[in-house]
Parts: C-alpha cells; sequence; structure tokens
C-alpha cells in the first residue's frame, strides 16, 4: 500500500440551482496529510461526495494519481484506491466487527480467510481485536468511527477520505485516534484527507488545511497560516474576528 | 477437503450431531411412518427449499420479493408443458424453467435496480409481475387458460423417476435432497465473498457500495439463483400435484405462504427457513385436524394466523436464532 496524489480541479456540483460547491481546486500531494474545514453547511461532506462518486460533478475534474475519477460510481472509486468514511457511520449493523472489516478486505482478495486474517490484523491495530465478535450495533460510538477507519482501509485504499471521525471523541480518544493516523501514514505512505472540526487534531496531523466556506475555497495554507487568515477568521468569528 | 471446511467449520460439534441425526431420521421416516405422515413431511420439505430460495433474495441480500408464485408458476408450467406437448422429461425440462424464471426474473430485477426501485416499491413491482402472468396463463388456451392443465396420471406399480411418475416416497427423497443441497448451497455461498457482500448490500447498500461492493450486479446474482431455484420447486410440484391452475399457482397467497416459513424461522438465517417451515405445516395440520367436523369456514385459516401472530409477537427475529441461543450454538447474536 503507497499513497496517490490527488487533484481536485475547479469542482462544482449544484441541487436545484444551491451551489453546494463551486469551483474549488486544490491539491493533495501523495503520502500528505490534508484537512479541510469550515462551518457547518459548508460542502465539506458534498466535496467528500464528490470525489467518492457519490455525486458526479457537474464541473470540474477529479483525479487520482493519472487517473481521473469523474463519472465513475463509487464501487470503481474504491477499486481506484479510494476509501472512505461517512460522517453518519453506516456500520453493516448485525454483522459482527470482524466481518464489516472482511468485506472491506475482500476488495483485494477472494479469499475469506485471507480477508479475515487481514481484517484482524486491522482491528488489532485499531484496538477492536476484542470487540471482533461483537455486533456492529452494540459498539459505542468512539469504536463505531473506529470500525468506519478500518473498513475503509482494509480495502486498500491509496488515498483516505476521512468525514470527521474524531468528533464525539474524547480528547484521549482523539490524541489515539491522532497518533494511530499518524503512524498509519508513515508506515504505508497513504494520502490521507480529513475533514474535521476538532482543530487540536488538524493542527497535529495535517500539513495543509483547505477552507471552505459556502461551497467555496476561501483558505489554503499550513495550519498556522490559515488560522491567521482573515478570511477564516470572519467567517468563524463573525464581522468583528479581526 | 477444503468445501468440507468451510460448509461445516466453525458449526459447534453438537450441533453437526443434531443435524446428522436428524438427517438420519428423515431418511429412514417413511419406512416407519405412515403415508399420510410422509406426504405431510413431503410438504414441509417442499416449503423448506422454497423458503430457502426466497431467503436468498431477502434473507441474505435484503431485497423484498412478494411475488415468488411467479416462478413456482413458471416452472411448474414450462416442465409440465415440455413433458405433456413433447415428450420431454422433467429432468431435462428443469433447463428450460429455470432459465425461463431466470429471464423474468432478471428483467424484475433489471428494472428494480436499475431504476432504484427499493423497498416496498420493488415489492410492488414483484407483486405486479406475478399478477401479470396469472392473467397472462389464464388465458393461454395451448396450457388450458382457466380450466387448469393437466399431467398424465397413470397407475403403475413401479415408480418411474426420470419422468417423475410415482409415489410419494419417491417425491419425498427427491424434495429432501433438494432441501439438503439447497441448504449447502446456501451455507457455501454465506462462508464466500458473494454471501459476505449480499449481506454488506442488506445491512447498507451505499456503504456496501463505498467499500468496493458493485451493488448492483451482486443484486441481480441474487434475484437470479433465487428465482431459478425456486423455478425448480415448482417444476416438482407440478409433477407431484399433477395438475396447474393459474388461480392457484400464480396467486399472491401462494407467494405469502412461502415466505412464512422463513419469516416464522428467521430472516436470514440458514436453518430458519427449514424450522419455519416444519412447524408452520405441522400447525396447518394440527389446526385441520382440530377443527374436523366444524361447520365453521374458515376457523382453520383463524387459528392458523392466530399461531403466526403470537410467533411474530413473542420472537420477533424467528424461532431459529431464540433455539440456537438456547442450544448454546449461537456465540455473538449473528443471523446464522
Amino acid at each position: 500500500m503507497s499513497g496517490a496524489a490527488l487533484t481536485v480541479d475547479a469542482v462544482g456540483k449544484s441541487f436545484r440551482g444551491l451551489r453546494a460547491v463551486h469551483d474549488v481546486s486544490f491539491d493533495v500531494p501523495a503520502g500528505a496529510i490534508q484537512a479541510v474545514i469550515g462551518p457547518n453547511g459548508a460542502g465539506k461532506t458534498t466535496l467528500f461526495n464528490l470525489i467518492a462518486g457519490v455525486f458526479k460533478p457537474d464541473q470540474g475534474t477529479v483525479r487520482l494519481g493519472d487517473r481521473t475519477l469523474n463519472g465513475l460510481r463509487p464501487d470503481q472509486i474504491c477499486a481506484a484506491g479510494v476509501g472512505r468514511t461517512f460522517q453518519i457511520v453506516k456500520p453493516f449493523k448485525t454483522l459482527t466487527v470482524e466481518k464489516n472489516v472482511t468485506i472491506g478486505a475482500l476488495r483485494q482478495t477472494t479469499s475469506v480467510p485471507q480477508a479475515r486474517d487481514e481484517a484482524r490484523a486491522i482491528l488489532d491495530r485499531l484496538g477492536l481485536y476484542d470487540k471482533r465478535n461483537m455486533l456492529a450495533s452494540n459498539l459505542t460510538l468512539p469504536d463505531r468511527k473506529r470500525l468506519e477507519v478500518a473498513r475503509a482501509l482494509a480495502t486498500g485504499p491509496k488515498l483516505l477520505l476521512l468525514d470527521e471521525v474524531m468528533a464525539g471523541l474524547r480528547p484521549t480518544e482523539t490524541d489515539q485516534m491522532v497518533a494511530f493516523l499518524r503512524g498509519l501514514n508513515e508506515s504505508s505512505g497513504v494520502t490521507i484527507l480529513l475533514i474535521e472540526h476538532v482543530m487540536r487534531a488538524v493542527m497535529a496531523l495535517s500539513q495543509r488545511v483547505v477552507v471552505l466556506h459556502h461551497g467555496e475555497k476561501i483558505a489554503e495554507g499550513t495550519p498556522a497560516e490559515v488560522t491567521r487568515d482573515r478570511a477564516v477568521l470572519q467567517v468563524y468569528l463573525g464581522e468583528g474576528g479581526h | 477437503m477444503a468445501i468440507i471446511e468451510r460448509l461445516f467449520g466453525g458449526v459447534p460439534r453438537r450441533a453437526l450431531v443434531g443435524l446428522a441425526m436428524l438427517a438420519a431420521v428423515l431418511l429412514l421416516a417413511p419406512f416407519v411412518v405412515s403415508p399420510f405422515v410422509v406426504t405431510v413431511i413431503l410438504l414441509m420439505f417442499y416449503f423448506a427449499y422454497v423458503g430457502q430460495a426466497w431467503n436468498i433474495m431477502m434473507g441474505f441480500a435484503g431485497q423484498l420479493s412478494l411475488g415468488h408464485s411467479l416462478y413456482i408458476g413458471l416452472g411448474a408450467y414450462a416442465a409440465a408443458a415440455l413433458y405433456m406437448k413433447a415428450g420431454i422429461g422433467p429432468w431435462a425440462g428443469i433447463f428450460l424453467a429455470i432459465a425461463l424464471a431466470m429471464a423474468v426474473g432478471g428483467i424484475i430485477g433489471y428494472l428494480g435496480f436499475r431504476f432504484a426501485i427499493t423497498g416496498v416499491y420493488f415489492a410492488l413491482l414483484t407483486i405486479a409481475f406475478a399478477e401479470f402472468f396469472r392473467i397472462l396463463f389464464d388465458h393461454i388456451d395451448w396450457l388450458g387458460a382457466s380450466a387448469g392443465y393437466y399431467l398424465k396420471v397413470e397407475n403403475r406399480q413401479e415408480n418411474d423417476p426420470f419422468n417423475l411418475r410415482g409415489s410419494p416416497t419417491m417425491f419425498y427423497y427427491i424434495m429432501f435432497g433438494l432441501v439438503v443441497l439447497a441448504f449447502g448451497l446456501c451455507r457455501w455461498l454465506l462462508t464466500g465473498r458473494l454471501g459476505h457482500y449480499w449481506l454488506a448490500i442488506r445491512e447498507d447498500p451505499e456503504a456496501a457500495q463505498a467499500t468496493g461492493i458493485e451493488v448492483f450486479r451482486y443484486k441481480m446474482m441474487a434475484v437470479l439463483l433465487s428465482s431459478g431455484m425456486t423455478a425448480l420447486g415448482g417444476v416438482f410440484i407440478a409433477f407431484y400435484n399433477n395438475n396447474l391452475y393459474p388461480e392457484q399457482i400464480f396467486s399472491m397467497g401462494r407467494s405469502i405462504e412461502l415466505l412464512l416459513g422463513p419469516i416464522i424461522g428467521g430472516l436470514g438465517t440458514l436453518f430458519g427457513p427449514i424450522l419455519g417451515s416444519a412447524l408452520l405445516v405441522l400447525v396447518g395440520e394440527i389446526m385441520t385436524d382440530l377443527t374436523e367436523g366444524s361447520q365453521l369456514a374458515g376457523l382453520k385459516q383463524i387459528f392458523y394466523g392466530l399461531v403466526v401472530l403470537l410467533i411474530v409477537l413473542f420472537l420477533p427475529g424467528g424461532v431459529w436464532p431464540w433455539l440456537a441461543r438456547l442450544c448454546g450454538f449461537d456465540r455473538d447474536g449473528e443471523r446464522k
């Protein structure tokens, strides 16, 4: 497993005239960790859905490495090397934790025993190994978030899209997830793009941050740069925020 | 050996012993019990088999079909017509029966899945097709139309299994074989990639697709397999009953009848369709017996409905998951 570069080029999407995402461009270099932040309704999740193929962009292109992803179905995009989590977690509820992740690992092998071994290794790294025989529906929210990451990771992605996997986690749990993601990025080189509200995690993880507001990119830079950016401060703190 | 490991791996030893004993009892039963009981168990086998086939679509892949009588009818008419009109035996007729049912099932699946008709709307589509074929066969004079279509019944001393002419005992063993094969096939599928993909689609199609599963393709596979298997049941029931009436065989009631078993037994489980069908046939027979001689029409149906209601009320997951937990076969609460 190694990372691939993501190129988002002038991407736009409207829903019945409402511009959810408009003319957004940015690059994520292979092996980088980058964050997308912005207030509620900024279009972050829509952007993820455009990359993952849930929606087709009205304008612009999305590329993973040399490959154009526009127009592909979500399963084809997953096969191309994009693993994603859902903001509102979507576990396979009445299946065991292990089977949830095994299903992800079956993207890489047709052998169920092999996929199961792979799933157990991933569960072990995420601290879910002891809960592998529980039903996913019986997990706590933090564990469900971990399960989302585990299932996405099991598909063998070159790019991991993480949609608020730290929301609802306690500070120590956030630190664990941050450490896990950083370790994963270092050991496998997988590119990570994350939507996150938890600034503590954004600051600790990401080399660069893209800020969205009303569907448009208003700033981009290092975490330190964007937190000093006038436009960003205005969005987050209102007109008087400078 | 790999197949044996896949079929029996992870099954508790006590469950295997129980299964072997059950199989032995059923194999020997026709030598011991009365001919009437043979026909009753035969009926249990029939519903267990078609229930298993229906369960692939709903229990595994999560696609509700309320029109499975369609596939029974198509299979039955296809094989019966080939036999009566062209003299082609049912074992060869099976292929036409299965192909026909899969073609129609494929059309329903394609329409539903391509145009994102999901849930109850998909179920309505399955009903619409079943009703369409009921009315269509009501008007095919070549196949007896609404007056029914009959297979030639001969008095013969020996069974002729190649043409499916013979005693209920012969059908008993054939249906028993079908139940075992369907059970084995479903177990094999569930332990493989296809089965895992079906369960993922049942649980959450969107998450399944994001996990790299081509949802349309695997839903289609479920419909095709389910309709083909159901048609096979239709072939044997046609040659067992020797008569076919569109009003009955394609009816909504028949569709409901065949899905009660898996629901009562435990939706999405492997043993549920078998247990549920056995229970329902048993309850039906007991009710017939109890209400015999009663002047009140429909009394049997009322009691039958009451029993079904009570089971659904107290064991909403089905009888088998409850029984499996009771016997300690079930460790994690997943449907098995």
